[in-house]
């Protein structure tokens, strides 16, 4: 049986004290232990970011390729192993702006795949500069006079896009266990499932603290029903004094593999590695 | 005995149709046949050609001439009446084209009119033209059933045998209204029936025998047809076959599929392996194996999309930033194609490297005929690390330290060892480092122990011709069937021989083949490439130190004909 420690990684994590990074790592740990995911089990997807480099502090197989190019590596290895359970840690910078035209057609695509943003609303790992969520007038080094831009909204983007499994939860103490109750449900979801997790930047982002985000944020109603796409978007518009979260909205479109005949008995990589009867193929030429 | 046709018209007009019937019919005759096309970027309009050359010898390039002309517009007439042999014809409606011509080649055929008065549908007017071509040169409506009979099978008995008919009926005009009705005349090689084959079909029917399970890209010409073939055949032999948002997804995608655990391949042109570029290194540091075939059209940017050059080798050899090891196979054939493709994927995998099958649209729009692929020369091995030898192992480190360089490639969930892969540099357990030490052995691990290995495997170039000869022709890629006729013409006259380089990257070494005391012999060393710069030369320079005496170098868009370049080859060599 598994324990807390078995998913201990010799690696000492290259974050900040106090990274909210810490806690999403943890949770995610918890939610695989309740869920008997053992680690040769799944396989995390990353690119390159803070949040990117979690998969070299918990034991597992990974991944960890380019910045924003972590979904279409993940779509591959789902692909030909849809047995493994394939997660994919991604930053906003990393997922919703390097990775934006991946994002976009792998809701569309809808590949079984759990992708956690850990969104802290700033550039880190290179050092403070504005981010597709960073808020409007935010001043950086290299926004000096205020980041121009609009910040985009990952959640209303995913519903108009009828992604599988939308949802935002919070990586405070005080949203941890409704994190991983969150994390379970988009594990075992079967499509392409987005969870955008609130997380603050000690550093870089002074007034995202984790106590602001306490102060601000709230779950959605027990009788929400996150099959109705039309209040899902209405409801992903709200953000400023009172923030939701939990699932916002979910459906049972197909998958991907569903769609493929190769795969529908046996994951392909379980197949046998070269097919005798192509040879046949030759003949076609005549 | 040999005979050129070339089918030309708009876009749309069917002639590509035309045209790969009376080819298909033709090597399934037993002829020989060297077919290639010139088309615009367009889906309607514009001028197309589509040239068929077939022989009772071998032939592999495309002639200047041609002896029969397939109008199907007056543009075709204006632009190539001119290229005709002596006694040759062009076939013409002349009331579709509201043109009379009058001359000796002109033959006017009612296309509209026969299609119209046997109640075929209009677009069947193009079985009526393989039907003239067939009576013009006394061959056997059987041919056309037979070619029809499979391509058609979806569209139903009657649609079959109405073809028949039209084109049986295009046979009797012949007969009964061209005057000349015997100069065409041939006779039927005793061969067998040929196999009919392209360079991009090369290419997907070599990926579909070595195992590839993941193709992906994003349509570009030259290279979609290769998607197209394996695209079709994917729910027959279990292959995945997805269309990436862009080439950056495409390569992302094969990477992932091959991390876990099959053979996986991407194909795209100049523009998109651009795009590819930063995946590329990624498959070099992460040591992913994967096969892509860059099919070349001429740059810069959007450039001529349908059209033909040689223009991407420096790129392929030094796109992708950082160093790492790869391998580039440059076939002249779509024969060559089909077993470098193999190669390719053997290659990537025993050594955990990107391998890149450099063609141009010239190949992969060529049609070739060959009596047969052995696949008993295929060579298919498995290096993954799967079941049981995988579950035995006692521990598992992805990178590994050897003394090949190559570690143990072990398939992620297979067993209880983890797979950890990373972009990053890292140690032998796949995690971060930044430490001088590791690096240092990582970056021998990577480039110092592989290459040599590699360089091992890679192929001399071929040679045809004298052992003591004055000129030796060399190229690489697909120049090397215009190459062969050209050299084969002058050998009558000249100490002349070829040297054709398939397998560019690593360069060949000379210890299999001292093909540099060959060249250094000659008194005429002409480098031919489709290119502007020459960049094969440069390499053989930077890799050998030899100059070339003369670079015959083609930058239009439009590959070597026979002709053309025996005549400027002629002129090197009556100066010697």
């Amino acid at each position: 049986m598994n324990t807390f420690n078995d998913y201990k990684e010799q690696q000492k994590p290259a974050w900040c004290p106090g990274c909210g990074n810490f806690a999403i790592l943890s949770t995610l740990k918890k939610a695989l232990l309740d869920m008997n995911i053992e680690p040769h089990q799944f396989a995390i997807v990353s690119g390159i970011g803070q949040g990117a480099k979690l998969p070299h502090y918990l034991p597992c197989n990974f991944f960890n390729g380019l910045h924003g190019r972590s979904l279409p590596v993940a779509t591959g290895l789902k692909l030909v192993n849809h047995e493994l359970a394939v997660i994919i840690v991604a930053g906003d910078g990393d997922c919703y702006g390097e990775g934006g035209n991946h994002l976009v057609h792998a809701m569309r695509r809808n590949v079984n795949l759990t992708l956690f943003v850990h969104n802290n609303e700033v550039y880190a790992l290179t050092k403070g500069q504005a981010s597709p969520t960073t808020l409007t007038g935010k001043l950086t080094k290299t926004q000096p006079f205020g980041n121009p831009s609009e910040p985009l909204n990952p959640l209303a983007l995913a519903i108009a896009l009828d992604c599988s499994f939308v949802a935002r939860a919070f990586s405070g103490a005080s949203g941890l266990p409704f994190l991983q109750e969150i994390m379970k449900e988009a594990i075992n979801h079967k499509g392409f499932a987005l969870v955008d997790i609130l997380q603050n930047c000690v550093t870089y982002n002074k007034k995202g603290t984790f106590h602001w985000y306490k102060d601000h944020v709230y779950r959605l109603e027990e009788n929400y029903d996150p099959g109705n796409r039309v209040e899902a978007f209405r409801r992903s518009l709200e953000w400023g004094d009172k923030i939701p979260t939990g699932i916002f909205y979910r459906n049972d479109r197909q998958t991907c593999e569903q769609r493929l005949p190769p795969i529908q008995e046996t994951p392909l990589v379980n197949q046998a590695v070269f097919s005798l009867e192509a040879g046949q193929e030759v003949h076609n030429f005549y | 005995m040999e005979y050129t046709i070339r089918v030309g018209g708009e876009a749309g007009q069917g002639l590509v149709s035309i045209g790969s019937v009376l080819s298909k019919m033709l090597s399934r005759s037993g002829f020989h046949v060297f077919a290639h096309q010139d088309y615009m970027s367009r889906i309607r309009g514009g001028h197309n050609f589509y040239q068929i050359r077939f022989a009772d010898f071998p032939v592999t390039a495309s002639r200047e001439k041609i002896d029969v002309l397939l109008a199907l517009d007056m543009d075709t007439v204006d632009m190539h009446r001119q290229d005709l042999n002596t006694g040759g014809v062009i076939i013409y409606d002349a009331a579709a084209l509201d043109s009379p011509l009058s001359g000796q080649e002109f033959f006017d055929v009612p296309f509209a009119r026969i299609t119209e008065e046997k109640n075929a549908d209009r677009i069947m007017a193009s079985s009526v033209a393989v039907g003239v071509v067939l009576g013009l040169f006394d061959l056997d409506i059987d041919l056309f059933a037979r070619i029809i009979e499979s391509t058609m099978r979806k569209k139903g008995e009657e649609v079959i045998a109405k073809n028949i008919e039209v084109a049986q009926a295009g046979i009797d005009y012949v007969k009964k209204n061209y005057a000349d009705s015997n100069s065409h005349k041939v006779v039927r090689p005793m061969t067998k029936d040929q196999m009919l084959i392209n360079g991009n079909q090369a290419i997907g029917l070599g990926a579909l025998l070595s195992g590839c399970k993941f193709y992906t890209a994003y349509p570009m010409s030259p290279s979609t047809s290769i998607m197209e073939y394996l695209a079709h055949n994917a729910p027959k032999y279990g292959l995945i076959v997805e269309q990436a948002e862009d080439e950056i997804a495409a390569i992302n995608m094969a990477l992932g599929a091959s991390y876990g655990g099959v053979r996986a391949m991407t194909a795209t042109s100049g523009g998109g392996f651009a795009l590819m570029t930063e995946g590329l290194s990624l498959a070099g540091i992460t040591e992913t194996p994967i096969v892509i075939a860059e099919v070349q059209r001429p740059g810069p940017a959007t450039g001529l999309p349908t059209r033909t050059e040689q223009g991407d080798l420096f790129f392929v050899l030094h796109g992708g930033h950082g160093e790492f090891a790869r391998v580039i196979l440059a076939p002249g054939t779509p024969e060559e194609a089909f077993y470098l493709t193999n190669k390719a994927f053997h290659l990537a995998d025993k050594y955990q490297i990107p391998v890149i099958i450099q063609s141009d649209q010239y190949l992969a729009d060529s049609e070739w005929t060959f009596p047969d692929f052995d696949t008993e020369d295929l060579h298919n091995e498995d290096f993954r690390l799967r079941h049981q030898a995988l579950q035995e192992m006692s521990s598992y480190k992805r990178y590994a330290l050897t003394d090949t360089g190559v570690s143990p490639m072990a398939i992620p969930g297979a067993s209880r060892h983890l797979v950890a892969v990373d972009s990053d540099e890292h140690d032998e357990d796949g995690h971060i480092i930044e430490d001088a030490a590791t690096r240092i052995a990582m970056v021998e691990k990577r480039f110092h122990k592989k290459m040599p290995l590699i360089r091992q495997e890679i192929a001399p170039p071929a040679y045809i011709g004298h052992q003591q000869a004055v000129a030796v022709l060399v190229g690489y890629g697909s120049t090397s069937g215009v190459l062969q006729e050209v050299c084969s013409h002058l050998a009558e006259k000249y100490r002349i021989g070829m040297l054709h380089f398939n397998e560019v990257w690593p360069f060949p070494l000379l210890e299999k083949f001292d093909y540099l005391t060959l060249l250094k012999q000659a008194a005429l060393t002409i480098c031919i490439e489709n290119n502007a710069t020459g960049q094969f030369a440069s390499l053989m320079r930077m890799e050998t130190g030899f100059e070339f005496t003369v670079h015959i170098n083609k930058y239009d868009g439009r590959p070597f004909l026979v002709d053309t370049l025996l005549g400027e080859i002629n002129e090197y060599l009556q100066r010697l």
